[in-house]
């Protein structure tokens, strides 16, 4: 309780308590107020009215997995930025072209994945 | 026993009112966002829609909401029953806690931290996890299908969202989302907002917009005619009513988000006499009003976009643009000596 800096976010974790509250009573009062009548047809995933016939949680296509690790590179890329862009101002040309040198390198990465067809789908 | 009550109780008071001072009023804004779209898509297709509950059906969201309560929650039999409840109030969770930080008027802010986009960019990538969790845990081939192309479409344009966020942040010098309203005050009119420096940026950051909240012509994920209903296809009841409110929640804060970064937040178009006397949170709820006006406007016109084409234009158009503007911003900002201290 002393850390001005933790005491900031301190209304944010009450926040998320009422928020997880006001969810959560929402789904118990529908529990109490609903009439629960299951049944094994009710039950059954989804499939156009067919019985599902195997399980869902099967072989996808690999290209998810590839944007994926795509994302993981830039997103990454962009929490660089983020400190780079507010200090900006007290690092100078030094700080400046750093980063463009940085932004360079990953640009030679993106066109090589570009050219390698890793953001096409069809 | 009282200074406990003044030390900890009273400003805990005062936080948990503020709190609810923003959830209530966000839920109630929700429930009118949906009568809103109706009516709105309703006049744009030369029809009436809901006039009957209410003067002019100005009720229907809640005898709605009124119904969700009452019909029954099915959870599938192969589902994974934890996981399964737990992703829809997550959905929820999330739309309302990044509420947090944004600020209504200089002040008027639950928690003004000094990262405040940062968590806000934090708050929204972490909704993808809901929509991974609900489509894995239905074990339905629709809601597995839904979720993947959900989750890929929601990763690719936040990228271009943070490289968005990151020109707006070399013109402001912080992360605190006051400190970027009020970076865009000193020209004392709407020129000053950065949606007229950045206005390609401002293009973007609302189409991703579209994009993250999985809105027309974006709304794949939930595209009826080849998934149902996506990755909520196995949600009945109130999880799904959870689902349901989470999206609009989220489409009113991505709104937010758009006001902060470009629309000047609470400033008046104007600097000068009726437009100061109107108090800033109205125009910002006006500015968040108009956003979504746009969200629903973009629905009515645009028919839906291919997945491919939805890839496309995420990674191999707003990722190098956003990034080439990220460059052109620091390198003019650095050349011309106009960064901010």
């Amino acid at each position: 309780m002393s850390n001005p800096l933790l005491i900031e976010y301190l209304p944010i974790i009450i926040f998320l308590a009422i928020a997880v509250g006001i969810a959560s009573a929402m789904l118990i009062a529908s529990l109490l107020v609903a009439k629960q009548n299951p049944d094994s047809e009710k039950l059954s995933a989804y499939e156009c009215g067919f019985e599902p016939f195997a399980d869902a949680r099967s072989k996808f296509d690999v290209r998810f997995y590839l944007v994926a690790i795509l994302f993981i590179i830039f997103d990454l890329e962009v929490a660089f930025l983020f400190p780079w862009a507010v200090a900006l101002g007290d690092i100078g040309m030094f700080g400046f072209w750093s980063m463009m040198i940085f932004l360079g390198i990953l640009t030679i990465g993106f066109i090589y994945e570009w050219k390698k067809g890793a953001l096409e789908w069809e | 026993m009282g200074e406990i009550w003044t030390t900890y109780g009273f400003p805990g008071v005062i936080i948990v009112a503020q709190i609810l001072a923003v959830t209530v009023p966000l839920l109630i804004a929700v429930a009118y966002m949906v009568y809103a779209e109706r009516k709105v898509l309703a006049m744009m297709q030369l029809r009436q829609g809901p006039n009957l509950v209410g003067p002019w059906g100005l009720l229907q969201s809640f005898a709605d909401a009124l119904k969700m309560i009452g019909k029954e929650m099915i959870i599938p039999a192969g589902a994974n029953r934890v996981v399964f409840i737990f992703a829809p109030v997550l959905t929820m969770v999330l739309a309302l806690v990044a509420w947090a930080v944004i600020p209504f008027d200089l002040g008027w802010v639950i928690a003004d931290i000094n990262v405040g986009i940062l968590y806000l960019f934090a708050i929204s990538s972490l909704g993808v996890y809901g929509i991974i969790m609900a489509g894995w845990a239905s074990n339905s081939k629709y809601a597995f299908l839904g979720s993947l192309r959900s989750a890929a479409q929601m990763v690719s344009y936040e990228v271009s969202i943070g490289l968005v966020i990151i020109t707006v942040l070399l013109c402001v010098g912080s992360l605190n989302l006051t400190d970027i309203i009020v970076a865009q005050s000193g020209a004392g009119g709407f020129w000053g907002w950065f949606f007229v420096p950045l206005f390609p940026m401002f293009v973007i950051f609302f189409i991703s917009a579209l994009a993250e909240t999985n809105r027309a012509p974006f709304d794949l994920p939930e595209g009826e005619s080849e998934l149902v209903g996506g990755f909520h296809t196995e949600y009945s009841g109130m999880t799904f009513g959870l689902f349901f409110l989470g999206e609009y929640a989220n489409m009113i804060l991505m709104s937010a988000m758009t006001t902060v970064l470009f629309l000047g937040g609470w400033l008046p178009p104007l600097e000068m006499a009726p437009f100061t006397w109107i108090p800033g949170p109205v125009w910002f709820v006006l500015k968040i009003a108009f956003c979504l006006f746009v969200f629903i406007w973009v629905r009515a016109t645009l028919p839906r976009y291919r997945y491919d084409q939805l890839m496309r234009l995420g990674w191999k158009v707003f990722l190098p643009f956003s990034l080439i503007w990220v460059v052109l911003t620091a390198g003019v900002l650095v050349a011309f000596g106009w960064l901010p201290d």
